[in-house]
């Protein structure tokens, strides 16, 4: 039993779909690298696996230990949270916020789950800086140190380096390496085809449909790979 | 001037309409930063203006506390306007402003045809913009206004968390399995009840500025979520207490005074927080 289980998925949203015939699995310890061009339903498809956006047709099935809602989600930062008045501190104790339930506040628990993360991502000195005078860099780290609150099982990121310079972008691809060697089961939504897939050990490439699902290291010899990298390379013509 | 100040304070009535003031102006700053952070400013403003028309017809059926009829009222329209702005098909902000002037206009007429009051547009006047003294307010309002107030504080204060998650980032705590839409609804509500209980103390008309005001200010002054609600509360209340000092001294109307001390407020912290940064 996976993880996560797509059957014969359709995603979309209004009830149209944008992609169809999804047929894949992750594995607990896999690092999942969904592809595609702008527009090819990939972030819908991982917003569905978020329940974020109803599933069209086909089937989603959670197991292997995962519960449906056990996900650590690093988002895309919307424009609101450009000039929310938080705290480090209090971003990441949000993660913790499933786990309350019936309960008002946050206890030992959760203050020392929050602490671990903020230290494992390098962020506790910050711990109670504004988070919108962070850097970009510094800014991701903290979501993701609020996703490993909710998660120790999987983690899914949605285009997580985009806006970030080359430099961080490195580190940042590093430490989401770091965190599946450890254990940590991995989707990235990513339309960088470059460093991210290095280190992915599954891709998925959607576009409209599925044009590959299987193991990182056959990729490049795939039609679907010539394809990404023919559109890549006239985009770096222009 | 203290002596005077002193001496108001002897009768009861002026003791309670401090304390409900103090009480309603605290609510109304608590919800202030999600109401700006989330979009919802219009939302409110929509609301004002169905509580508006609700305390015309609570007025004209004649009943004990007009409370009782403005509150559902306002409460259901606060999840109409909810649910209607979440839908994508539906333009939110048209709706909202349809409903808006559509209460204005329905709630003036009602009041014009069948007041039996000899002073329409003072009645009119004091519901668009507060009582002109809060000293008026009736015993039973004031009890009522009481108890809610105490309610939407413990509420707050229990769903402090939630309401921080659901307001950061909706999708996030979605994903996590937290009842986002739940919490929405939970806010709107609360919205609802804070308008028209800020009604009676600035009138539907000025009831945004008491929540928005304290909520801009101390988002100049301070970065982190807690201290922007503490220094919200604490400015509200500053704000709400002058305000209602100097109308029962001066004979200014309390809302429109406790509405000026908002503003001043707010310009000093844009200074403020302009020169720091510069």
């Amino acid at each position: 039993m996976a993880f996560i289980k797509c059957i014969d998925l359709s995603v979309g949203y209004e009830g149209k779909a944008v992609a169809e015939g999804l047929n894949f699995e992750v594995n607990e310890g896999d690092y999942l690298c969904i592809v595609g061009e702008n527009g090819a339903g990939k972030s819908t498809l991982m917003k569905t696996m978020l329940h974020l956006t109803k599933i069209i047709s086909g089937d989603i099935e959670y197991g292997d230990g995962l519960k449906p809602y056990e996900i650590g989600y690093l988002p895309q930062q919307t424009i609101t949270q450009q000039d929310f008045p938080a705290s480090v501190k209090e971003i990441v104790m949000s993660g913790n916020l499933s786990k309350l339930g019936l309960r008002p506040f946050y206890g030992k628990a959760e203050r020392d789950e929050a602490k671990r993360n903020m230290k494992r991502m390098d962020i506790y000195d910050l711990r109670n800086k504004s988070f919108k005078n962070l850097s970009g860099g510094q800014k991701q780290r903290v979501l993701l140190a609020r996703a490993l609150c909710a998660s120790t099982k999987l983690l899914v990121l949605d285009e997580p380096v985009s806006g970030l310079d080359p430099k961080v972008t490195a580190d940042f691809y590093q430490l989401i390496k770091k965190l599946n060697d450890e254990g940590m089961t991995v989707i990235m939504v990513s339309h960088d085809i470059h460093e991210g897939l290095n280190d992915a050990t599954h891709i998925l490439h959607v576009t409209g449909k599925q044009l590959y699902f299987g193991e990182a290291s056959k990729y490049a010899d795939s039609e679907a790979y010539k394809i990404l990298t023919s559109i890549e390379l006239t985009k770096g013509d222009k | 001037m203290l002596h005077q100040l002193y001496e108001y304070l002897q009768y009861p009535f002026v003791r309670y309409a401090v304390i409900v003031g103090v009480l309603i102006a605290l609510c109304s700053s608590l919800l202030g930063v999600t109401l700006v952070l989330k979009r919802y400013s219009f939302i409110g403003d929509g609301l004002s203006h169905v509580a508006f028309g609700a305390l015309a017809i609570a007025s004209i059926m004649k009943v004990t506390s007009t409370t009782l009829i403005t509150m559902p009222i306002t409460v259901i329209a606060a999840i109409l306007l909810l649910k209607g702005g979440q839908s994508a098909k539906l333009k939110g902000d048209a709706a909202i402003a349809m409903i808006s002037v559509a209460s204005l206009a329905i709630g003036y007429m009602l009041m014009n045809v069948f007041s039996a009051s000899a002073n329409v547009s003072g009645d009119v006047c004091s519901t668009l913009f507060g009582s002109t003294s809060i000293l008026t307010l009736k015993q039973s309002e004031v009890m009522i206004c009481f108890i809610l107030s105490i309610v939407v504080i413990t509420v707050f204060v229990i769903f402090y968390n939630k309401i921080f998650g659901v307001t950061f980032d909706e999708n996030f705590a979605r994903a996590t399995g937290v009842r986002a839409g739940a919490y929405n609804l939970l806010i709107a509500v609360i919205i609802a009840v804070i308008i028209v209980l800020g009604m009676n103390l600035v009138g539907s008309l000025l009831i945004s500025a008491l929540i928005i005001f304290p909520a801009l200010s101390a988002m100049r002054l301070m970065r982190t979520f807690k201290s922007v609600t503490i220094t919200s509360a604490i400015i509200s209340v500053v704000c709400a207490l002058l305000g209602i000092i100097i109308s029962i001294l001066y004979s200014t109307p309390t809302g429109s005074t406790i509405v000026c001390a908002d503003m001043a407020v707010f310009l000093v912290c844009y200074v403020i927080d302009r020169v720091r940064t510069a």
